[in-house]
C-alpha cells in the first residue's frame, strides 16, 4: 500500500506530464469503450426485439426497412400489405401464429401501434397500471412513452399522421389511456399500442366521404406488416420464398437482415478499432517515455533506495505502481468519456429514445478496458522498471 | 565494527583497487581521504555490501560480508548501515516527512510517525516536516538527509564528501553535526573526502572515548 502511495506522489510530481499520459492513454480506451458499448447495446436491443419473430412480411421493397421499421420502430415502412393476405398467412400450414402491425400515427413522436394482444404477449409484457385494451380508440402505452408523455389512465389525446412530429392531427378522434406497461427493457417501453382497429378507425374517420365511402374502405383495410412465427424452423427454407413468389408482399428474415447490418457496420467499426488502437500505442509510448524520462532523473533517488535498504524489486514496484496508477485513472477516465461518446452518439441520431444506444450502460465486456489499460501501461513500464532494478548505486556514489 | 584484510576490487574492465587492512571500533570516526579517484567510493560501496569484494575479508557490525547474499545484504544494509550522500537526493515529489517515511518503506520497517518527529527534532528540524526539500536552506536540507540516515538507528554512519561546496564555517557545522549524531547514536562514523579541512576538524581523541583514525588512500596504491 505504501507502494502504491508513495508512486502516486511521484506520479503527479509531474503534473502536466501525467494528466497528458492519463487523457492520452484514456482516449484510446474511450474508443475502445465506445465501440465495446455500441456493439453490446445493438446486439442486445436486436437480441430483446427480434426474438420469437422468424420472418417479417410487408410490402415489397427493402427487407431491411421492413425490420427496421417493423420491428425495431427505427424507420418508415415500405408501405402498406392488404389485410386480407396477411389473414390467409394465418392459414398456412407453417405458420404457428400471426401478429399484424399498423403504423401511421404518432403522438409527439412516440409511435401508435395497432396490433394485436399477442405483440405484448411476444415481449412478455406486463402492465403497471389499468388494464388492456377491450375496444378500439383505447390505447396502452410503453413504460418510457408513459413517463415521457407524462400521460395517466383515462387521460385522452389525439393522433398526429406520419411517424414523427409535425403532421396533423387527427383531432376527432381521440384515444383513452387505459393502461400502462411496465418496463421491459424492449421496444413497447416507446411505444402507444392500440387495436388494429383503432386505426383503422382513425384513418376512416379522417377520409371516408360518406358511409358507402367507409364501407368500400372497411373492405380494402390493410395493415403495414405481419410479424411471423413459425410452427417448424424448417419452414425457414420454404415460407420466405412462397411469400415473395405467390404474393405482392416480401418475407425478411430479421436475422439475416441483422446480420446484413452489422456486416455492414463492421467497416465501420474495424476502422474505429484500428484508430483506438494507434491511441492506444500513442499512449503506450508516451507512457514509456515519461517513466523512462522520470527513471533518468531520479537515478540518484532510486540509488538512494537501494542505499536505505530497498532490494531491487521494491525500486522496480515503485515505477510499476506510477504505470498501474496511470493506467487505472486512465481506464476510469476512458470508461466515462467511452460512456459519454456513446450518450453523445445516442442523443445526436436520435437512437437513445428507441432504446437502442445510450450511455451508462456497464455490460461485463467493459472489464477488458481496465485490464487493456493496465496491460498497456505496465507493458510500458518494463522497461523503465528494468532499468530501476539495475539503477546501479556505486554510480550514485561516484556521481559528483 | 569495520574489520578488513587483504580487500581488493577489480572492476570489469577497469582498475583492480587494493585497501589497506583496518580495524575500525565501534563508535570510532574513520577518516577515509584521498584525491578523486582513489577508491573511496569503492570501499564505502563495499563496506555497505553493495559491491561483492573481489578478495579478500570483510566484516561490519558483526556481519561477514564476503558471502552475504543480494536479498540478505539489502536487509542487512537496512538496519546496519546509514548513508549520507554527497548530493543528499532528497525527494522533490515528497515533503520532508513524505521523506524519511519513504526511508522506513525502503528498508522494509513500517512507517513510525513518533519515530520520524524524534528524528527530525534529535536534528532541530521537526518545523520543516511539511517542507519541501526545494524550500530548505542547504544546511537545513543537510540536517533532514542526516535525520533520514539515522532514522534507522544503525551501527555505522557513511558519509560521502559531507564538506563539499561548503564554505569553513558550513564545514565546520557539517562535521559537528556528524560527529555528535554519531556519539548520540553510538555508532562508528565513517567520513570519505578529499577535503583537506575535515582532518583539522575532527578532534584526535574525542571525548577521550570515541578514536580518530585517518585513513589515507593514495593513487599508487591502486
Amino acid at each position: 500500500m505504501k507502494t502504491l502511495a508513495f508512486a502516486w506522489r511521484y506520479l503527479w510530481s509531474r503534473p502536466l506530464g501525467a494528466a497528458l499520459n492519463v487523457l492520452l492513454l484514456s482516449l484510446g480506451l474511450a474508443s475502445i469503450t465506445f465501440l465495446l458499448l455500441v456493439g453490446h447495446q445493438l446486439s442486445k436491443a436486436f437480441e430483446r426485439d427480434l426474438a420469437g419473430i422468424d420472418v417479417v412480411v410487408g410490402a415489397k421493397g427493402s427487407p431491411m426497412q421492413l425490420i427496421l421499421s417493423g420491428v425495431l420502430h427505427i424507420d418508415v415502412p415500405p408501405g402498406n400489405v392488404p389485410l386480407q393476405a396477411v389473414r390467409a398467412l394465418e392459414k398456412h400450414p407453417l405458420v404457428a401464429s400471426v401478429i399484424p402491425i399498423s403504423l401511421g400515427d404518432n403522438f409527439r413522436s412516440y409511435r401508435i401501434v395497432g396490433t394485436s394482444h399477442d405483440y405484448l404477449t411476444l415481449y412478455g409484457a406486463t402492465l403497471a397500471q389499468g388494464r388492456l385494451w377491450d375496444q378500439s380508440m383505447q390505447v396502452v402505452l410503453g413504460a418510457s412513452a408513459a413517463a415521457k408523455l407524462g400521460a395517466g389512465l383515462g387521460q385522452t389525446f389525439a393522433g398526429n399522421h406520419g411517424l414523427g412530429a409535425g403532421g396533423h392531427a387527427h383531432g376527432d378522434s381521440t384515444y383513452t389511456v387505459v393502461g400502462i406497461l411496465a418496463p421491459s427493457g424492449s421496444v413497447l417501453d416507446r411505444l402507444i399500442l392500440t387495436d388494429s382497429a383503432s386505426v383503422w378507425k382513425v384513418h376512416e374517420d379522417f377520409t371516408a366521404l360518406d358511409e358507402d365511402d367507409r364501407k368500400a374502405m372497411e373492405e380494402e383495410r390493410e395493415v403495414t406488416m405481419a410479424l411471423v412465427r413459425y410452427k417448424t424452423p424448417m419452414a425457414a427454407l420454404s415460407f420466405p420464398r412462397f411469400v415473395n413468389t405467390t404474393t405482392e408482399m416480401q418475407a425478411a428474415a430479421p436475422a439475416l437482415e441483422i446480420t446484413r447490418l452489422l456486416n455492414m457496420m463492421g467497416l465501420g467499426t474495424d476502422v474505429l478499432r484500428a484508430f483506438a488502437g494507434v491511441l492506444l500505442l500513442t499512449a503506450a509510448l508516451s507512457v514509456f517515455i515519461a517513466l523512462w524520462s522520470a527513471v533518468r532523473e531520479r537515478r540518484g533517488d532510486l540509488a538512494l533506495l537501494r542505499m536505505l535498504g530497498a532490494p531491487p524489486g521494491k525500486v522496480a514496484a515503485l515505477l510499476l505502481c506510477e504505470a498501474v496508477w496511470l493506467g487505472l485513472l486512465a481506464a476510469a477516465l476512458g470508461l466515462l468519456l467511452g460512456q459519454g461518446f456513446a450518450a453523445a452518439l445516442g442523443w445526436f441520431l436520435k437512437l437513445d429514445s428507441t432504446l437502442l444506444i445510450g450511455g451508462m450502460v456497464w455490460p461485463s465486456e467493459l472489464a477488458v478496458v481496465p485490464a487493456l489499460a493496465l496491460g498497456v501501461s505496465l507493458g510500458a513500464a518494463l522497461l523503465p522498471a528494468w532499468g530501476a532494478y539495475r539503477v546501479s548505486v556505486l554510480e550514485l556514489l561516484q556521481s559528483r | 565494527m569495520i574489520q578488513t584484510q587483504g580487500l581488493c576490487y577489480q572492476y570489469p574492465n577497469g582498475p583492480r583497487l587494493d585497501f589497506p587492512d583496518i580495524n575500525v571500533p565501534q563508535g570510532a570516526v574513520l577518516l577515509l581521504s584521498g584525491p578523486s579517484g582513489c577508491g573511496k567510493s569503492t570501499w564505502l560501496a563495499l563496506v555497505a555490501a553493495l559491491v561483492a569484494p573481489t578478495a579478500g575479508s570483510l566484516c561490519v557490525a558483526g556481519q561477514t560480508l564476503d558471502a552475504l547474499k543480494s536479498v540478505a545484504a539489502d536487509a542487512w544494509r537496512a538496519k546496519a548501515i546509514a548513508f549520507l550522500p554527497q548530493k543528499l537526493h532528497l525527494s522533490s515529489a515528497l515533503n520532508v516527512y513524505q521523506n524519511l517515511a519513504m526511508a522506513q518503506w525502503a528498508s522494509g520497517q513500517v512507517e513510525d510517525a513518533a519515530r520520524i518527529f524524534t528524528a527530525l527534532q534529535s536534528l532541530g528540524v521537526d518545523a520543516l516536516a511539511q517542507r519541501r526539500p526545494g524550500q530548505l536552506s542547504g544546511g537545513q536540507a543537510q540536517r533532514v538527509a542526516l535525520a533520514r540516515a539515522v532514522l534507522l538507528q544503525p551501527q555505522v554512519i557513511l558519509a560521502d564528501e559531507p564538506t563539499a561546496s561548503l564554505d569553513d564555517e558550513a564545514a565546520a557545522d557539517a562535521v559537528g553535526l556528524l560527529l555528535s549524531t554519531a556519539k548520540v547514536q553510538g555508532a562508528t562514523l565513517v567520513i570519505a573526502t578529499h577535503d583537506a579541512r575535515v582532518a583539522t576538524l575532527i578532534p584526535s581523541d574525542i571525548d577521550g572515548q570515541i578514536g580518530f583514525q585517518p585513513l589515507r588512500l593514495l593513487r599508487n596504491q591502486l
